[in-house]
């Protein structure tokens, strides 16, 4: 069964696995809080995850390879905004054509670049982020309960681990002691409101839209140059959507959003590190563990644990009356 | 800036046919910029596809899959129900033609055909009606709820594969094989009753004809029946439609189980046809290009069928691209997001450069 050790391991990687879902998951909630649906969380990702990977890979930096993977993810969050906004079309199909478009390029270019069977070259040195050791992790490693907390769990991830932990009070603070903030969440709350009092919703909405394609874009380049050391295809493996159901597991707001994801994250770590487990003399299989968060969210749409409702101009774009 | 009507001939042909040519377009600027010829890739493709009655049997079986779940997207948008969980409606299909298949003692393939097909509608339209429910009665957003059962079916297969269907010793994640009666008759055979000749070794079968029936059974549904006419009265105006009696309740409910079915069905062509055997992600990815098809057809089941075959034209195309070149498979990926990008997202910008170049409609003639 589980010792302390195993205890602590598992929350080590729980908050690894937690940080892609919860910058994915922040992300959303800006492109949602302004009233635009966001499936293609998924799709920014990978494509983050590809150009940061091959950008580190060829020039050593992965800094640039950040840049990249940000500016890239930004790309389809435009292609985004232009297909929902300015034309407004289906922001649910937009989504899913996001999605399509990065599974495919990413591999299609990959192929060309490196032509490693759609993979980029694995990273070394300067191409990954390093683990940071934060002040007296050292020192405190043999206190009891508070040196391994801190010394293995909090400490020795590389630092978008603590810019995702930052962008939570960040989020927090920008949505509701902010200006902008509250204009944002009107406009997906009331976009006649907002347009009324001489705001531009469109501006607004590509604001958001943006700020959401750099969150994703860090998370992708976390995928690669953090949690591994290199892109594979399809790396994301459907951590857009559990950020996604996150989002709605938090009813779309930022600290129940890192709860969430610590949850899908400790949910994910408990499945990578146990086949099958005994609870109580049931055994839960591991295939029952990794749908465990489809499930709860599935629960938490139905509205059977608290009601979920989502902004409630998501999903249509605006017409301005005339 | 408003959306100018244009004529209905328009909308429905010409708007389809731009984003398409806007799709190809775009993927052969693809193909240059990783430098290979987007002409010869063109022939490669076509030649691959069309050039042989091997490649006509393989653009079948693939046009088959997409008329399946391209039906049951187009069915469920008909009432405005976005249905992205054709993926894991096909898989538990699957499971359906599977335990159909290796539990039932068939005297005949026949009858097994009807008692897989029925096995795989029923798993599919089960897997769909759970979000269509919790939609029309929890409020669920079914597009959230369908995606999340997409991911809970793959779980589920796993599962079933590899704790109970897996056949003893075996390592592999995968059922045993079928009993030799419940084989489908592959198109050659069917072809050679009426004297012609086509290539032995495609998985194209019957269920072609199955699809094909079931494109008419659609369009007789939703264009000749009462429920039909609910359905769309329904997708035009949910309050107008609740208005004159119709429950959403139940619509929503009625058209995700024939969606569901729909995409269930599309198990007797890759499952039972082809493989003879269940395997981890044996739908790959139709139910997903049945949205690029759905939309592409413009929600109606001959659209539905032309799409279908185009797709299947593409996917055999790319596989012939992807053994000859170094241009991956993928490449249909890009062209299938493409398609969903231009006729589903970007209609409205189509539809505005179309309006400029003849003109919006005349009052009251659209």
């Amino acid at each position: 069964m589980m010792d302390l050790a195993s205890v602590i391991q598992i929350l080590d990687s729980t908050l690894r696995l937690s940080t892609p879902l919860l910058l994915a998951c922040l992300a959303g909630l800006f492109s949602e809080r302004a009233g635009i649906f966001d499936i293609g969380l998924e799709g920014k990702m990978l494509a983050a995850a590809f150009f940061s990977a091959a950008t580190a890979a060829i020039t050593g930096s992965v800094w640039l390879g950040l840049g990249a993977g940000i500016l890239a993810s930004m790309a389809l969050s435009l292609l985004h905004g232009v297909a929902s906004i300015t034309f407004r079309g289906n922001q649910l199909i937009s989504g899913v054509a996001i999605n399509f478009l990065a599974a495919g390029l990413t591999v299609l270019i990959a192929q060309d670049w490196f032509q490693q069977g759609g993979r980029t070259p694995a990273l070394i040195g300067d191409g990954r982020f390093p683990r940071l050791d934060l002040p007296f992790a050292e020192a405190l490693r043999d206190v009891p309960v508070i040196g391994p907390a801190y010394s293995v769990i909090l400490s020795g991830h590389t630092i978008l681990v603590y810019v995702a932990l930052l962008c939570v009070p960040l989020t927090w603070y920008i949505l509701y002691r902010t200006r902008f903030g509250l204009r944002l969440r009107a406009v997906g709350e009331n976009p006649a409101a907002v347009d009324t009092a001489g705001v531009s919703v469109v501006r607004l909405r590509y604001a958001a839209v943006l700020i959401c394609g750099v969150l994703c874009g860090i998370a992708g380049a976390y995928l690669a140059t953090g949690l591994a050391a290199g892109f594979v295809k399809d790396m994301t493996a459907g951590r857009g959507y559990i950020a996604l159901a996150a989002l709605i597991f938090a009813k779309w707001r930022p600290w129940q959003a890192l709860g969430a994801v610590l949850l899908f994250g400790l949910l994910e770590a408990i499945a990578n590190r146990y086949q099958n487990i005994e609870l109580a003399g049931l055994v839960l299989p591991v295939q029952f563990m990794q749908a465990l968060p489809y499930i709860l969210t599935v629960i938490i749409l139905a509205g059977f644990v608290g009601k979920a409702v989502p902004p409630r101009a998501g999903g249509t774009a605006y017409v301005k009356e005339r | 800036m408003a959306v100018k009507r244009i004529p209905d001939w328009a909308d429905v042909v010409l708007v389809p046919l731009v984003s398409l040519i806007l799709a190809f377009v775009i993927s052969a600027l693809v193909i240059v910029a990783i430098g290979e010829d987007p002409w010869a890739a063109t022939q490669m493709m076509v030649s691959g596809a069309l050039g042989s009655t091997y490649g006509w049997g393989y653009t079948l079986y693939y046009a088959t899959n997409f008329m399946f779940t391209g039906l049951a997207v187009a069915v469920a948008f008909q009432a405005k129900l976005f249905n992205i969980g054709g993926e894991g409606q096909a898989t538990l299909g699957g499971l359906g033609v599977a335990l159909a298949c290796l539990y039932l003692p068939w005297p005949h393939w026949s009858l097994a055909l009807l008692g897989a097909a029925l096995g795989a509608a029923a798993f599919g339209a089960l897997w769909a009606a759970i979000p269509g429910y919790l939609q029309a009665k929890r409020g669920s957003h079914i597009v959230i709820t369908t995606i999340m059962f997409n991911f809970i079916a793959a779980a589920v297969l796993n599962y079933v594969l590899v704790n109970q269907l897996r056949p003893q010793g075996s390592m592999d994640p995968a059922s045993a094989r079928f009993p030799e009666v419940t084989q489908l008759p592959r198109l050659h055979e069917i072809l050679e009753v009426v004297g012609i000749p086509f290539s032995r070794s495609t998985p194209a079968n019957i269920s072609l004809l199955i699809a094909l029936a079931a494109c008419v059974a659609v369009w007789f549904l939703l264009w000749r029946t009462r429920l039909g006419y609910q359905i769309r009265a329904f997708g035009h105006s949910e309050a107008a439609a609740q208005y004159a009696g119709i429950s959403p309740l139940r619509i929503t409910i009625v058209v995700m189980l024939i969606s569901g079915g729909l995409s269930g069905m599309m198990a007797i062509n890759n499952v039972m046809g082809e493989a003879q055997r269940l395997v981890l992600n044996a739908v790959e990815g139709a139910g997903f290009i049945g949205i690029a098809v759905a939309l592409m057809g413009r929600n109606h089941p001959f659209g539905v069928f032309l799409a279908a075959l185009l797709f299947g034209f593409l996917y055999q195309g790319g596989a012939e691209l992807a053994l000859w070149t170094s241009i991956p498979r993928e490449l249909i990926v890009v062209i299938q997001a493409l398609v969903i990008l231009f006729t589903g997202a970007l209609d409205n910008m189509v539809r505005m450069g179309i309006a400029k170049v003849i003109g919006p409609a005349k009052q009251g003639g659209a």
